[in-house]
């Protein structure tokens, strides 16, 4: 079966009177990296919040996997199979690694009419994607006291106990060094050869330069146009995603 | 004895001290330093009064806790999931009245406890849905709540309290088994009961997670609402609990029963080493702090210390855990 893993068919998000998006259309292959670019409150965050299960959307229809789905809650969207990892990680700092990685779908064992919580088989999967990362991270450390770049892997992990389809990104490399950005982009890298979808936010253009297949910016709540960053110099790419951004229409025809 | 025979030992006492803070609960937040406060202060009363040590006192400073260590447990839980409960207090005595009121009617016990129970799941509800969904601090909603149900219970009363003449009721807060009143073994097993239940349930999981944040449990999917007016709603039924124990204590159901009962609560929870900022605090805590207060409150009568003054100690012990607390929440943000 061919044909994308996403599509948005003239999808709107109104907040009151304000309208974030205006019928937008947009599509994600399976296995394809995209980058989405744009200036504050153009309407990036807003589209990736609608495919994370948090707003709804005012108008508009999402397909995904060739059905069309309605997400009423973050748990709708990632029982389909779209994570997301937010800017802020958003973490619990309090609970430990393995309860971080299984928050929200832990897993539990049934002993007469009550579920308790299986801990040992949590703490196991954790460890066990924690070593396919490659970070040395004890699953029953506080996440909180964890650094920078840990509780980042955290995150990661967390997207990936359940095998999405499609990986949400919401400025992934804002908070990490040099050397930590070339560690997640080699794991997003993986990701793709593994067939995971993924879709970028990000404000540093060269770190999506890398990696993704197709850059989308977007303006003011609409899609203002798309770049294919691997057919033409990287210079090119940054001067045509400037313009597009700025709306500056010279720059877009170049 | 030399110095490595010195330091086998203080490595052997290394061992024992973490293996009871397994048992303890493990980790982080082990109530290990207010259980040496608690060790020291009972030697020290132990010297001082021959009267401290003896079953009748042990005893007395059991049913003295029972209430406030009820009311502890919901408060405890209600606050490690970042939340606030200060109606425990009238929730208790309006449950109080609704039991001796219908047991004095004649209708069964067992069924007026339930429609006790009953009102305090129906205020924990309520205190849980306008946190919830009215996004309202819980400190005021409860503050509101608070009144509102004080109010109810003087109006419907008339202001009068309810002498309970039901022999059986009265003999559940007198009566003992092998020498323990029944209210001290409802308090030990309430204890015993939610600290076995909060590492191994998702409603304990939860509690800590939203406590921690609760945006971040929201996007994992945490129906973040729903479980905290379970956890307001725990601490309801918790406060009608401790209101048939009043009445069973007591003998008779007051409108007043348990005013300003939550400076006792607040101060053992929060000694106790629960955050007030939520995410991390423990039942043994609360425990340990519980019995702690009991002593101290003990100690403060045995040696003769005017009434008044007892109100001060509590006071200036509630200030002394929050500046604690505060010190250790500093500490966590430079690390």
């Amino acid at each position: 079966m061919s044909g994308p893993l996403l599509e948005m068919v003239g999808v709107t998000k109104s907040f009151g009177p304000i309208a974030a998006l205006h019928h937008v259309d947009f599509h994600i292959g399976k296995a394809e990296a995209v980058g989405l670019i744009g200036d504050n409150g153009a309407g990036k965050s807003t589209l990736v919040k609608i495919l994370s299960g948090l707003y709804p959307p005012t108008a508009g229809t999402i397909r995904f996997d060739g059905r069309e789905v309605s997400f009423g809650s973050p748990l709708d969207a990632r029982s389909a199979g779209i994570e997301m990892i937010y800017q802020d990680l958003s973490l619990c700092g309090d609970l430990d690694v393995a309860a971080n990685v299984f928050l929200g779908r832990e897993l539990r064992r049934r002993v007469g009419p009550f579920r308790f919580l299986d801990r040992r088989a949590m703490r196991r999967a954790a460890e066990t994607a924690m070593q396919e990362l490659g970070a040395r991270i004890e699953v029953d450390r506080i996440t909180g006291e964890l650094s920078g770049g840990q509780r980042q892997l955290v995150a990661v992990a967390r997207a990936l106990q359940f095998e999405p389809r499609l990986l949400l990104l919401d400025e992934p490399t804002a908070a990490l060094s040099t050397e930590k950005i070339r560690v997640l982009m080699s794991v997003i890298e993986q990701l793709k050869s593994r067939g995971v979808s993924i879709l970028m936010i990000s404000h540093r253009f060269t770190d999506i330069l890398h990696v993704c297949d197709r850059i989308v910016v977007v303006r003011q709540g609409r899609i203002a146009g798309e770049l294919a960053p691997r057919a033409q110099p990287a210079d090119r790419t940054m001067a045509a995603m400037h313009a597009l951004m700025t709306g500056d229409e010279l720059g877009a025809a170049a | 004895m030399s110095m490595s025979e010195l330091g086998s030992l203080s490595g052997n006492g290394g061992t024992r001290l973490a293996g009871l803070a397994r048992y303890l609960g493990g980790g982080r937040d082990t109530p290990l330093g207010l259980l040496a406060i608690l060790i020291l202060l009972v030697i020290i009363l132990s010297i001082g009064s021959p009267y401290f040590l003896t079953a009748v006192n042990l005893l007395n400073i059991g049913r003295g806790i029972a209430i406030v260590g009820l009311l502890a447990v919901g408060m405890t839980i209600v606050i490690i999931s970042g939340g606030f409960d200060l109606s425990v207090g009238s929730t208790m005595a309006a449950s109080g009245m609704v039991a001796g009121w219908l047991a004095m009617q004649g209708v069964p016990l067992p069924v007026a406890f339930a429609a006790a129970l009953a009102l305090g799941v129906i205020i924990g509800l309520a205190n849980g849905a306008i946190i919830s969904y009215g996004r309202i601090n819980p400190l005021i909603a409860t503050l509101a709540t608070l009144a509102i149900v004080r109010g109810c219970g003087y109006v419907v009363s008339g202001g009068r309290e309810i002498v309970i003449s039901n022999q059986a009721f009265q003999k559940l807060g007198v009566g003992t088994f092998l020498g323990v009143p029944y209210i001290v073994l409802l308090l030990v097993a309430v204890f015993l009961i939610f600290a076995w239940l909060m590492p191994r349930t998702l409603f304990g999981r939860y509690a800590y997670a939203i406590g921690s944040s609760a945006k971040a449990a929201q996007r994992a999917g945490v129906p973040v609402a729903r479980w905290r007016i379970t956890y307001y709603v725990t601490s309801g039924a918790l406060a009608a609990l401790a209101g048939l124990v009043f009445v069973a204590r007591t003998g008779n159901a007051q409108p007043s029963a348990g005013a300003g009962i939550e400076l006792d609560v607040i101060t053992a929870v929060i000694l106790g080493g629960t955050s007030l900022n939520g995410g991390r605090g423990r039942l043994s805590g609360t425990f340990i702090a519980l019995i702690l207060l009991g002593v101290i409150n003990n100690g403060l009568i045995l040696m003769g210390v005017p009434a008044f003054w007892q109100q001060v100690v509590k006071g200036s012990i509630l200030l002394v855990a929050v500046l604690y607390d505060e010190l250790r929440r500093h500490r966590v943000e430079e690390a």
